[in-house]
């Protein structure tokens, strides 16, 4: 069959498949009782969440304390090998566990005829973007999207909580002492390192991308929230493909900021343990390039089948007691994707290991899921890595969407049994069709998101 | 892309309210670099008052005034943050705070910290639980918003808020980032018109940079517009002030323009 007709004929599947969920949503509740979850999410879409079609990421990849690149993470998901250790973040004296990417500090930011224009955004947030943009030849990806679309129609959208404020601390305490005054060096550095648009702008420059660009900055849901954005951008025809993602590295600000919250533990995270007594801090960088069905489906791609995004209207960073927030984002994306509770085979928790996050988390999976749908944690292996954490839970879905596994959860030995979802401690090796992953952020700020294969 | 402007908030040298800044913006009434009076923010509940950044009650002001005016009810209305530099103010005392050998501090401040905190301000006041983007583009930060708050709109038709806000750094990083200001606008947009709207937008997204990028008359709000990225948000407001059909082109990047027809209603 010639490109276009398959092209076509792949679109037609995916209409059809579109609107096979939604015919379906009356009676294929998969294997749960709908009275399992009685505040099962209305089957009516409503103003306010409406159908979104498919779309196809393409080529993902990232890199965490797990590794660099897919094979390396998911071998360490499936050896079970975590990769937090103790804090040896520069001279934090801080007790607690970190979950560092080696060789960060080796990253040459720059090479090739642009290196100049490069180097100035040379700082350890843009060298773990760069250090995620070289992994499974997402470089080469990104630079085929841009001769297909051309650089206009691809846009890049990222999420960070603290982009390069390591530089800012960094200079804060090279002060001149008589005037006040910061490095110089730093002064001219400062719009590429850590202004909030660096690392966007870092990626775009670096694939020669010139369509509309972004970061997100919501805390911890800010990645997620790139594929919301990406998902409205396409669908609004502001650009034809994205490179979605998001980065965010180790700093000062982070580990004495949640020390001083108290929301830190002084070992590797246990999320979900009945004894578990805060988070681990970790950095991550990940990437998907996010295309439409019709120009990249093919049986089998892994796509993004909705989106929900919500506030809690409570506390700058207590979540809500009740959940409701966080039940409203699941909901909108179950809405958005046509899909009920019981056609989700898996549930991504944001899963910090906070005594609050894990109770309320499961107080909101439950009264949407019920009790049946397996869910975890995967900070016990990554740490917690922030504005970065969103597309690190999408990678892995894709993970287990292309490779037939859910990850259980790590550091835990007891599940808290005041909790009552169904939370996995073992890995399983299990068909998945579709995943849904929460993040949820300072600030209220939440968004879940559904993986499926097509 | 269709949409309908239904309130406006706008706070900045000069510029006191959207009731009050109209004859400037259409050129009708002479501008002045008269420092505005510090918000009142009144929605904020005083607790939160007290302890929230300056950025934020600059924020939630304008955010206050569009509201109040279109009459929405924010529980009903997404939101679209924009600011280039976030929480200056904070990050100075954190940053200042970390230099020091004990590196001690407060967890208010690091929660206040997060580029967020003006979004998640207005969440608590309103009580709002609809979807709120935060976003960031350098000087393009209000740009960025308005096809945010477009997407929106498009993608869920409900009403779409858009306040973007920034103020001058303090002064070891006012070297790094000079903001002129601060400035601050909020625009409350809808799909749909109504006997309330103040403009109508046709927005298009176009690589043609042939024409230049519009910029306002007046000399002390063209460097206002240059000096702060919330500020670029004059022209289209001057626009909509002058109630003529007009063509916008606004700058997005180096490497696009927003191009916005705005009509009168």
């Amino acid at each position: 069959m010639p490109q276009g007709l398959v092209h076509e004929h792949i679109a037609k599947d995916v209409s059809r498949l579109v609107e096979g969920r939604r015919s379906n949503q009356a009676v294929d509740d998969g294997p749960h009782d709908p009275q399992d979850h009685p505040h099962a999410v209305p089957q009516q879409p409503q103003v306010g969440a409406r159908l979104m079609a498919p779309l196809i990421l393409t080529h993902y990849t990232v890199v965490s304390a797990l590794g660099k690149g897919l094979t390396e993470t998911y071998q360490a998901l499936q050896n079970r090998r975590s990769g937090l250790r103790p804090c040896d973040f520069e001279d934090v004296g801080i007790t607690t566990y970190i979950g560092r990417v080696d060789d960060v500090e080796d990253v040459f930011v720059g090479g090739g005829s642009t290196s100049a224009e490069l180097e100035r955004f040379d700082c350890r947030n843009n060298r773990l973007a760069l250090l995620g943009l070289q992994q499974d030849g997402f470089i080469q990806s990104a630079i085929e999207a841009r001769e297909r679309y051309g650089a206009h129609r691809v846009a890049v959208i990222l999420g960070s909580s603290t982009s390069g404020i390591l530089e800012t601390e960094h200079a804060y305490s090279r002060r001149n002492p008589a005037t006040g005054a910061l490095p110089s060096a730093y002064l001219t550095s400062h719009r590429y390192t850590h202004n909030m648009f660096s690392s966007a702008h870092f990626v775009r420059t670096y694939l020669g991308l010139r369509g509309p660009a972004m970061v997100i900055s919501t805390a911890c849901s800010s990645s997620a929230k790139a594929f919301a954005t990406a998902a409205r951008f396409i669908e609004a025809g502001f650009c034809d493909a994205a490179v979605v993602g998001g980065v965010d590295s180790l700093c000062l600000t982070i580990l004495y900021g949640f020390a001083s919250l108290e929301l830190m533990s002084s070992g590797p995270c246990r999320p979900c343990d009945e004894n578990r007594n805060g988070l681990t801090l970790g950095e991550s960088a990940g990437f998907a390039l996010l295309e439409k069905s019709e120009h990249a489906g093919r049986p089998g791609a892994v796509a993004l089948l909705g989106y929900g995004e919500s506030c809690d209207g409570y506390h700058m960073s207590h979540p809500h007691p009740e959940g409701t927030g966080a039940i409203k984002a699941m909901q909108a994306a179950l809405l958005r994707s046509a899909l009920t509770p019981g056609d989700i085979d898996y549930i991504h928790l944001h899963g910090t290991a906070t005594r609050s996050n894990d109770s309320i988390e499961d107080t909101a999976v439950h009264s949407v899921f019920g009790p049946s749908i397996p869910c975890s944690s995967t900070k016990g292996w990554t740490g917690h890595t922030l504005g970065a954490a969103g597309v690190t839970g999408a990678v892995i879905a894709a993970m287990c969407l292309t490779r037939g596994f859910v990850p259980g959860t790590l550091n835990t030995t007891r599940i808290d049994p005041s909790l009552s979802s169904h939370v996995l401690l073992e890995n399983r090796e299990q068909p998945v069709r579709r995943v849904l992953s929460n993040s949820f952020g300072f600030g209220g700020n939440n968004c879940s998101l559904i993986f499926g294969t097509i | 892309m269709e949409l309908y402007v239904n309130g406006i908030g706008i706070l900045g040298p000069g510029l006191a309210g959207w009731a009050g800044s109209r004859a400037v913006l259409a050129g009708k009434s002479p501008s002045c670099d008269a420092v505005p009076t510090a918000p009142s923010a009144s929605l904020l509940p005083p607790n939160e008052q007290r302890r929230s950044s300056e950025s934020v009650r600059w924020a939630v002001h304008v955010a206050q005034e569009a509201m109040q005016q279109a009459e929405a009810d924010a529980r009903e209305v997404t939101s679209v943050f924009a600011s280039s530099d976030g929480e200056t103010g904070v990050l100075d005392r954190l940053c200042t705070a970390l230099a020091m050998p004990q590196r001690t501090i407060s967890p208010t401040l690091f929660h206040h910290s997060v580029h967020n905190a003006a979004s998640g301000y207005w969440g608590i006041a309103t009580g709002s639980q609809q979807s709120s983007t935060v976003l960031a583009c350098y000087d393009s930060s209000f740009c960025a918003a308005l096809l945010e708050a477009a997407a929106y709109v498009h993608a869920d038709e409900r009403p779409v808020l858009i306040v973007a806000y920034d103020l001058p750094p303090p002064p070891p990083l006012y070297a790094a980032r000079p903001l002129r200001g601060g400035f601050a606008a909020a625009l409350l947009l809808t799909r749909t018109a109504a006997a309330c709207n103040l403009a109508q937008l046709d927005l298009t997204l176009s690589n043609d940079l042939s024409e230049e990028a519009t910029n306002m008359d007046d000399a002390r709000l063209e460097a206002l517009r240059r000096g702060n990225h919330a500020a670029r948000s004059l022209p289209l407001l001057a626009a909509i002030a002058r109630q003529c059909v007009t063509l916008v082109r606004l700058e997005y990047l180096e490497d696009q323009h927003v191009l916005i027809r705005v009509r009168p209603c």
